[in-house]
């Protein structure tokens, strides 16, 4: 049985040393992948991007909030397959009012400077994924369900 | 280990630190040469401010924006001011400026200063980066001090600087620089002496000026020299200078002033001094083991050395690499000052009369012989005002990218581009030309008295093609000239009836904001340096105007070369499958004099020619125009499918052409291939407030004319494909905005 601090240390470290994950959402009755920089809250309960809204994963964003998101720790060798750990956070989209004191764009901003410019542009939308739940895998096939309680 | 070092606390395990110059100098003082007093700011600090406030990233993602071998050179120097305005925006952390506050203060307390670049790998006798970083002389006060080592840091990543380090190889990603910062010394007489002349093995050169030797270095003001043997020290030739001017410091910096009379009969050094000088070049060079070029100053008959490098002629280096041609990217205040003088006085008149007088001439009366000869004057002439343009229009251009340097110093803005919102001073002669066209297009649906797009029968077409020709005749773009002459009249009216549709049309001329701005930039200068402040923007605002206007005159030019080509149309059937270009004159003449001349017919690139299995969907560029469009694309490939543009359509092309700027009144967007910030396409989109991306690879062969795309002149990101009805409005939330 996994201990719960370990696994929340484990979990809290994938999400703050990983700056990408890929994102899924769901349009025209088809999923689609992207590649998004993110940033999570020390609790796990929120986990936030950015977007251009000329995109696909935006439309689809628009058309059905739920989304689910993978972050995991490869590392493109063999060992992988024991050692990698990762994480399918699944929940609901909101869009982020943009603000210079908003504690999201702050802890978002705070992971990625670079994307300063990127983010206040008048096109990028921040959207704040509201987690329900993360499906942690790690050994290969040993997976844990952690619940957030709202 | 320290970071702030004294010289007399630098040695070899510190070369990955401190840098060439900083090195060479602690090893001159090592020999019992005197020195300056100085401390040299590790690379260690320079490493610590870009981790801890997040720059190196944001450097890495400005940097990587395009791969470096496909930048132009414009868009090298946007990344460039892009990165340094990074530098010159982010604060120093607190504890880092400190820890140099005391430091430096500790050993340099209350003197003026110089700051000095002191790179990794530099000076180096592999590679010089003489003058390729800035230097800053005459800094008072700590907190200048602290802000001219972030200037200095920030050089690191000027346009010169980043190609430079990219043609010898050097990883520009992890490039740092030391930073020496040294005692003024304020020297009645200073020099450079160069260990080995260029030009003879045997022989040095010693080069002097009265005063500061910033001017000396810089090319500002002529030295006097000497020639000197190697062997044994003798002065063979003395070549005095003109003696007019000399560099001294002021308050704060330093100037270009008169030089006092009794001063301009004396030569700077005595022979007695110019020994002096060769003796300690050649001290240094048996210490370091090779010869050096030795900057120095004499302040009260004591010699400093100010620093010393390898010679790197010596090692066949400075005839590989291109040090010279990124040294001239950046021209001094008084070379742009005289451009402009030789531009606006005596080129832009004299192209201005050419083009008239050669307008004023009948083509139609000159028999085959004379209109062959014709041609040839013509090129003839456009040969020689396209080399005025790029020798003196062209380096004119640097007064815009002088002036957006020093407002972004300055001001420090948010938007490291804001400076190009306070060139515009008078409406562009494109935006004035484009105005009557549209009048004149309008006036096509009154004279005819129907409209002019259904000028499918016949009724009213005799009308049109009178007010057309009329159009043609004081039509100012060559370009459009030229499709009068050369396409069908029912192609020509439902053009003009899209022109018709835009009269009225407000370009986005953004005043008052622009008052404002200018008084910021004047604002951040003391009384005293105002003045100088009004005429940079002045000098600015005149080198971006032209940038507009010189392409009109040139365009006023080629078009009487183009006229005369279709003048060779008219008379034989032989052209008429050539086209009118100023590349395809010589074909023209040979229609004319040769009878068994058959021209080639030129193959048209075939539209979406790239085979493409592979779709665009989003393509990056540089955001040159902010603002979002959506609509169909209209790709102009050849200035043929200029006449096809319609009202709301994105212009796609490889260029804006300054004589195909008539159509951006109809346009919704512009995207073009070529690269930056101050081309033509950007400037001319911000003056109709029209969202403009640059410097996107291949856009005219991913995007093809009707696809739907969005111009995100934000981010300068095109998308291809369907795109939500408002880019800029949130998601229509079922539920509310996140709290969070």
């Amino acid at each position: 049985m996994t201990n719960g601090d370990d696994l929340n240390r484990r979990l809290s470290k994938l999400l703050s040393e990983e700056g990408l994950g890929v994102l899924s959402t769901c349009g025209q009755q088809q999923p689609y992948a992207s590649l998004v920089a993110f940033a999570a809250t020390e609790d796990f309960s929120h986990i936030v991007f950015a977007t251009p809204r000329p995109t696909r994963k935006f439309a689809n964003l628009a058309a059905n909030a739920q989304v689910a998101l993978l972050v995991d720790n490869r590392s493109r060798r063999a060992s992988d397959f024991r050692l990698a750990m990762a994480a399918t956070a699944v929940g609901t989209v909101k869009e982020v009012r943009k603000a210079k004191n908003s504690r999201l764009i702050r802890l978002y901003l705070q992971k990625h400077p670079q994307l300063e410019d990127f983010l206040w542009s008048p096109t990028c939308a921040v959207l704040d994924i509201s987690v329900e739940r993360y499906s942690i895998v790690e050994r290969f096939q040993h997976v844990t369900e952690l619940h957030l309680k709202r | 280990m320290k970071t702030v070092l004294r010289l007399d606390e630098i040695d070899e395990a510190h070369h990955d630190a401190v840098g060439g110059k900083a090195m060479a100098l602690a090893r001159v003082a090592r020999t019992g040469l005197v020195v300056p007093q100085a401390v040299c700011v590790s690379a260690e600090v320079y490493d610590r401010f870009v981790e801890t406030t997040g720059l190196r990233s944001r450097i890495v993602m400005e940097y990587d924006r395009k791969p470096f071998d496909q930048m132009r050179w414009e868009e090298i120097w946007d990344t460039a001011l892009r990165i340094q305005n990074l530098f010159i925006k982010t604060e120093m952390p607190p504890d880092i400026a400190a820890a140099l506050r005391d430091q430096i203060s500790s050993e340099l307390a209350g003197c003026p200063v110089v700051v000095r670049s002191s790179a990794i790998g530099e000076d180096s006798r592999k590679a010089s980066f003489a003058g390729l970083h800035e230097s800053f002389v005459n800094v008072r006060g700590i907190a200048s001090i602290l802000k001219h080592i972030k200037l200095v840091w920030a050089s690191l990543w000027s346009d010169r600087a980043m190609l430079y380090r990219a043609e010898i190889g050097l990883d520009v990603s992890t490039s740092r620089m030391a930073v020496l910062v040294q005692e003024l010394v304020a020297g009645q007489k200073s020099g450079v002496m160069f260990g080995v002349s260029p030009t003879a093995e045997s022989e040095a050169v010693i080069e002097s000026v009265h005063g500061l030797n910033e001017g000396l270095v810089d090319g500002t003001i002529e030295p006097d020299r000497w020639i000197v043997g190697r062997a044994d020290g003798a002065i063979r030739s003395h070549k005095p200078a003109a003696r007019e001017k000399m560099v001294a410091a002021r308050s704060r910096g330093v100037a270009v002033v008169s030089l006092p009379k009794e001063k301009r009969a004396q030569a700077p050094l005595t022979n007695r001094e110019v020994r002096e000088v060769y003796h300690t070049g050649r001290s240094l060079e048996e210490a370091f083991g090779w010869a050096q070029d030795v900057e120095w100053t004499y302040r009260d008959a004591q010699l400093y050395v100010l620093q010393s490098r390898p010679i790197t002629t010596a090692t066949g280096i400075s005839q590989q690499d291109n040090r010279a041609w990124y040294l001239s990217l950046h021209r001094s205040l008084e070379n742009l000052n005289a451009l402009r003088e030789s531009i606006e006085k005596t080129y832009i008149p004299q192209m201005i009369s050419e083009a008239e007088s050669l307008g004023k001439k009948d083509l139609a009366v000159l028999d085959t012989e004379q209109l062959a000869e014709a041609i040839r004057d013509r090129q003839r002439i456009w040969g020689h005002w396209q080399k005025v343009y790029w020798d003196h229009f062209i380096p004119f251009a640097h007064a815009v990218r002088f002036f957006g340097q020093i407002y972004n110093r300055a001001v420090k803005p948010d938007d490291p581009h804001e400076f190009a919102r306070l060139l515009p001073s008078a409406p562009l002669k494109s935006v004035q030309r484009n105005q009557r066209l549209v009048q004149m297009a309008t006036a096509i649906g009154r004279r005819s008295n129907r409209p002019a797009k259904s000028a499918d029968g016949k009724h009213g077409h005799h009308e049109a093609c009178e007010v057309i020709s009329d159009i043609a005749a004081k039509a100012e773009s060559s370009t459009l000239r030229s499709l009068l002459a050369t396409t069908s009249v029912d192609k020509q009216l439902v053009f003009l009836a899209e022109l018709a549709k835009v009269a009225g049309k407000k370009t986005a001329r953004r005043q008052v904001g622009r008052k404002v701005l200018v008084e910021r930039f004047l604002g951040a200068f003391p009384a005293a340096q105002r003045r100088n402040a009004a005429g940079l923007l002045d000098l600015a605002r005149a080198s971006y105007k032209l940038r507009d206007d010189d392409n009109i005159y040139l365009g006023q030019v080629e078009a009487e070369l183009l006229r005369a080509l279709v003048e060779v149309k008219r008379r034989s059937r032989k052209a008429a499958g050539l086209r009118v270009a100023t590349t395809t004159a010589g074909q023209f003449v040979q229609v004319l004099v040769d009878p068994d001349f058959r021209p080639s017919r030129e193959a048209h690139a075939s539209r979406g020619e790239a085979s493409l299995t592979v779709k665009a969907r989003q393509l990056v560029g540089q955001p040159a125009g902010e603002g979002v469009a959506v609509g169909p694309a209209r790709v102009v490939k050849q200035r043929e499918d200029l006449l096809d543009f319609k009202r709301g359509e994105i212009l796609i092309c490889d260029a804006v052409d300054p004589n195909m700027t008539f159509v951006v009144p109809l346009a919704a967007g512009v995207v073009e291939r070529r690269g930056g910030m101050l081309i033509h396409g950007a400037i001319i989109a911000r003056e109709y407030g029209l969202p403009c991306i640059t410097g996107v690879p291949n856009v005219c062969q991913a995007v093809m004319t009707g696809d739907r795309i969005t111009v995100d002149g934000y981010l300068g990101i095109v998308t291809v494909g369907p795109a939500p009805t408002d880019p800029v409005q949130a998601m229509p939330a079922r539920s509310a905005h996140s709290v969070v």
